[in-house]
């Protein structure tokens, strides 16, 4: 399966939802399908994707954030999937994207085309539904249980190492970053007005 | 362990006269107090990380979420988390106040601490980072106070570095 196929199956599903995408190809899909103020594109940090995923879902218990993650971003910070199972934020949802492949730089194969299984990682450290698919039907299953199930999780998507011709998007990060900030000080559509995050 | 407890929770009601709600921390033996401190009390989120550019990215997201934090770490742990301060906190014009315990000056005994504390001053210099050190408890309050209000106001980092002289008290010779 594709992962452009993949977010279009979930792209209702994740559209209110505080999300946070990693660099390259995934950015610029997710973009095409629809850019929205409450989607931050990190475009470098390799690998941050997921911290700031769980500092915005400890922040904001009453928000659901949702991690598009990647596997070599997985891969430079292990460390956090045991920082995610310790705190267990029950409003995050972690996707990794697994091409097994630095698709972005030329597709340079990742330790998950060797064997490393980042689902059984994301268990082992703790974040105990953690699940791989591989058909876009699946995909979308696992997802809408997951935002719906009430509990910190992982899906791992076996996607092939395809992407858009470019990476470039036509909101300058900086743009991106103050409409993400000034987005999430406000209510989501699903949200009561009284929740809502105050400026610091 | 000499380390001073009394100014670990002059730094720490600092913090939280400040208006900071999550702290991140690594812990070293200089910040021992300071994270008990954060870890016993409900009006604080303490993160654990597992290393510390973690810190960089959670406290991107608590400022997304609209949450004062601060990042405690050794300046080894600022060495470790330069990636993610530059390619993170920087690039993308972040507030992020950063309490770095100073290890490696005169007075360190333990020589595996020595090599940090050659370079820490210069690498923040070099990345541009606003620094300031803590070394006498009556200024902690307003040195804290005003690092998170400049890191917010420039939208950039912030580092604050806790000397042996505020965390560590020698016994009696």
């Amino acid at each position: 399966m594709k992962r452009l196929e993949c977010l279009q199956a979930i792209y209702p599903d994740i559209q209110d939802c505080a999300v946070v995408t990693i660099m390259g190809a995934t950015s610029a899909e997710l973009h095409s399908l629809g850019h929205r103020a409450n989607f931050f594109y990190l475009t470098h940090a390799m690998g941050l994707a997921s911290s700031i995923g769980l500092g915005l879902a400890l922040c904001r218990p009453e928000r659901q954030v949702v991690v598009l993650d990647g596997d070599g971003s997985v891969l430079m910070n292990l460390g956090g999937l045991s920082t995610m199972a310790r705190y267990g934020p029950r409003n995050l949802l972690q996707i990794i994207f697994d091409n097994e492949s630095l698709l972005s730089v030329g597709g340079f194969p990742t330790a998950t085309a060797t064997g490393t299984d980042l689902a059984a990682c994301a268990r082992g450290a703790g974040i105990h539904k953690a699940i791989t698919v591989t058909t876009v039907d699946d995909f979308a299953s696992a997802v809408r249980e997951a935002l719906s199930g009430g509990e910190l999780a992982c899906v791992v998507a076996k996607v092939e190492a395809v992407g858009p011709a470019g990476y470039i998007v036509d909101t300058h990060l900086l743009e991106d970053r103050f409409m993400f900030a000034r987005a999430m000080r406000e209510p989501a559509p699903r949200e009561s007005p009284a929740e809502g995050g105050k400026m610091p | 362990m000499p380390v001073s407890e009394a100014n670990s929770r002059v730094v720490y009601e600092a913090l939280k006269a400040s208006g900071v709600r999550l702290v991140s921390a690594l812990p070293e033996t200089w910040l021992v107090h300071l994270i008990r401190l954060a870890e016993e009390d409900p009006e604080m989120i303490l993160v654990r990380l597992a290393k510390e550019e973690e810190g960089v990215g959670i406290s991107m997201g608590a400022y997304f979420a609209g949450v004062r934090s601060a990042l405690l770490m050794q300046n080894h742990g600022f060495l470790q988390a330069i990636n993610g301060i530059v390619s993170g906190a920087m690039l993308y014009r972040m507030p992020l106040l950063m309490l770095i315990s100073d290890r490696g000056h005169l007075g360190e005994k333990d020589p595996w601490q020595t090599e940090g504390g050659r370079y820490t001053r210069r690498v923040l210099d070099a990345l541009n980072i606003v620094h300031d050190e803590l070394s006498r408890p009556e200024d902690v309050g307003i040195k804290v106070n005003r690092a998170l209000a400049l890191s917010q106001a420039s939208l950039a980092p912030v580092a604050l570095l806790m000397t042996r002289s505020l965390l560590w008290e020698e016994p009696a010779p």
